[in-house]
């Protein structure tokens, strides 16, 4: 019994990383209707800049985050305003080939620059210090604080859209982008703002993916594909939705893995493909996919 | 005054000429090229039909899929499983996949199909995925490591190398030429009327009676189903099967993607300039490995951003050129020529 208990407890804490994974995808479609082919391997990159960071400045991971963030954000403002505004239109494919190209050139460019090698951040004693629920369950201190952190950036994403003039810029821009430049916004501006806010949740989920477990840089579109099905099983347009479609995805591998350590990825594929047949609309939202 | 509607302009009857010379050229290969040649052809045949194939995909169907790998391992699984359990004689296997992945299209549509535009493309992968991780969990084909051939099946296609050799170069041109007369007549079909009013506007497709759901699942199915094949064949040719090489992303999307971006995407001559704009590049590029993908990806994002629809989108531009007889024409007898479509 407490082994199942562990098991789902361990899915729920990684459906936390899954939940930051898929914000910052589930922003910027919701802003300008973009899917960022490239969002797992800017994840990767985020990860490999905070090893950079600690390994020319002696500091930990999580200090890193105060270089990582800021920088990753004025990549995602850079990318926008020179690259990917220029692709927002009718037509689909410019988005999804110009991002389809960013996510190749961002993994070969970490191939040449940092090899094939497994890296990992060493976070020192807080990777092993463990916390007792009850007997028989224990939780890691670092999974807890990672699912903490993970439920800090939905509030705050979840505050910033709907109790700032930010969010208002975004709600507004998303609802009707031409109303909103009449109304005086700058509407690149705007994306601009919204890619750097999903890139500087990306930079935390980058690092806490790197504290977590090893990283190289062929592994970014796996967590695109973990951040999208969080999304989609969450239903689109509601964070919290995301947020529960995260720990769904997460509690789904983590019964695979006990099941049959094979099974891990293939276990959350299988849930997501099921949510799709039974129930396209996501399962905390009334809206459709 | 009478009029009719031809498809042929005179760009297309010198285009379709040139193309009948090169095909005898190309098939008689074995006369003029070493073994070399040979699987360099069979390699360049291969890539123009899996990108012939996305670009009805992406470029008439509006389909933007990044998981066609699905069906090019799922292609080349199946013609070693009827070739190793079934005892299938490995040419009859090609067409033989090729039937069943198009079965298998059937439900992974209704699924996939619920997914609009974005969420598709990301869509396609994950089934991609879903199949590559099943493969991987077949223990008699070898599992995570992958199988080969027995050798018995090999040499049961013909008794000598070289014979064998000249065999799958004439299966892998026999492929290609038959994917794009597929891809023409579809295009010169009701069906493919419907394609291009999907492709220049969807809203005005249905407007017009178009049932865009039907037409989209149809060419799914269909390009599934030949994509499998060219799958069975790449393998066929390799020997050897693993599910990451199978299933790759990047050999069987991105290649892909990036050779039909660059030729020109929404035109048939598209994947045939892309992919020899390809493999030009690779044969004196190739030994710069990682650099040489990266710069892939940097000339298909700028080509997307200038020139979206790539080096034949150009040509067509200036020079107004069709290879293939694909634009409905209205003729007038004593008036000049007009493209209508």
């Amino acid at each position: 019994m407490t082994d199942w208990i562990n098991v789902i407890l361990q899915g729920v804490l990684v459906g936390g990383l899954y939940a930051m994974f898929a914000a910052g995808l589930s922003l910027i479609f919701g802003v300008m209707r973009l899917v960022n082919i490239a969002h797992g391997d800017l994840i990767v990159l985020a990860a490999y800049l905070a090893l950079v960071a600690t390994q020319t400045l002696g500091i930990g991971p999580l200090v890193s985050l105060l270089i990582v963030v800021p920088l990753m954000a004025a990549i995602g403002y850079a990318l926008q305003r020179l690259i990917l505004n220029r692709t927002l239109g009718e037509d689909l494919l410019p988005p999804l080939l110009v991002t389809f190209g960013l996510s190749v050139i961002i993994q070969n460019g970490l191939l040449a620059l940092f090899t094939a090698d497994d890296r990992k951040l060493d976070a020192g004693a807080l990777e092993v210090a463990t916390v007792r629920l009850v007997e028989g369950v224990y939780v890691g201190l670092l999974p807890l604080l990672q699912f903490a952190v993970a439920v800090a950036v939905i509030a705050a994403l979840q505050f910033v859209f709907y109790r700032t003039a930010l969010g208002r810029a975004f709600r507004a821009t998303a609802d009707s982008p031409d109303v909103a430049q009449l109304m005086g916004l700058d509407n690149r501006h705007v994306f601009a703002l919204a890619m750097a806010l999903s890139l500087a949740v990306v930079a935390i989920a980058g690092v806490f993916l790197a504290i977590r477990a090893d990283f190289d840089p062929s592994i970014g579109p796996a967590r695109l594909i973990f951040g999208f099905e969080a999304v989609i099983i969450g239903g689109l347009g509601s964070l919290w939705g995301t947020f529960a479609g995260g720990l769904v995805l997460g509690v789904a591998q983590a019964i695979g893995a006990h099941i049959n350590p094979g099974w891990q990825i293939l276990a959350g594929h299988v849930a997501f493909l099921v949510i799709l047949a039974i129930r396209p609309e996501g399962l905390f939202t009334k809206g459709r996919a | 005054m009478t009029t009719r509607v031809t498809f042929a302009s005179r760009s297309s009857r010198v285009g379709m000429t040139l193309c009948a010379i090169g095909f005898v050229i190309l098939a008689a290969a074995p006369a003029w090229g070493g073994r070399g040649d040979l699987q360099l052809l069979a390699q360049i045949y291969a890539y123009v039909a899996l990108a012939s194939l996305w670009n009805l995909l992406a470029g008439y169907a509006g389909l933007v899929s990044v998981g066609q790998q699905a069906y090019v391992g799922l292609g080349a699984y199946l013609l070693f499983a009827f070739g190793i359990f079934g005892d299938v004689p490995l040419l009859a296997a090609i067409p033989l996949a090729g039937i069943v992945a198009a079965v298998v299209a059937v439900p992974v549509a209704d699924l996939v199909f619920r997914l609009r535009g974005h969420y598709f493309a990301i869509g396609t992968w994950i089934v991609a995925e879903v199949f590559r991780l099943t493969a991987s969990q077949v223990s008699v084909l070898g599992g995570g490591s992958g199988t080969s051939l027995p050798a018995s099946l090999i040499i049961a296609i013909a008794p000598t190398r070289q014979l064998r050799d000249f065999i799958e170069y004439w299966v892998a041109l026999a492929l290609a030429v038959a994917v794009l007369l597929l891809i023409v007549l579809l295009l010169r079909s009701r069906y493919g009327l419907a394609l291009k009013a999907i492709r220049d506007s969807e809203l005005a497709a249905i407007c017009n009676g178009v049932d865009v759901r039907r037409t989209k699942i149809l060419v799914y199915i269909v390009t599934a189903g030949a994509t499998a094949m060219i799958g069975a064949f790449i393998f066929l040719q390799r020997l050897r099967i693993s599910p990451d090489a199978a299933f790759s992303v990047n050999d069987w999307t991105a290649f892909v993607i990036f050779i039909t971006v660059i030729g020109g995407i929404g035109r048939i001559e598209g994947p045939i300039v892309g992919t020899i704009v390809f493999f030009a590049l690779r044969q004196t590029l190739a030994d710069l490995g990682t650099i040489y993908l990266l710069m892939l990806g940097a000339v298909a994002i700028v080509i997307m951003l200038a020139a979206p629809k790539g080096i034949w989108g150009v040509v067509v531009a200036r020079l107004n050129w069709q290879i293939f007889p694909l634009e409905r024409r209205v003729v007038a007898e004593g008036a000049p020529q007009r493209p209508t479509s």
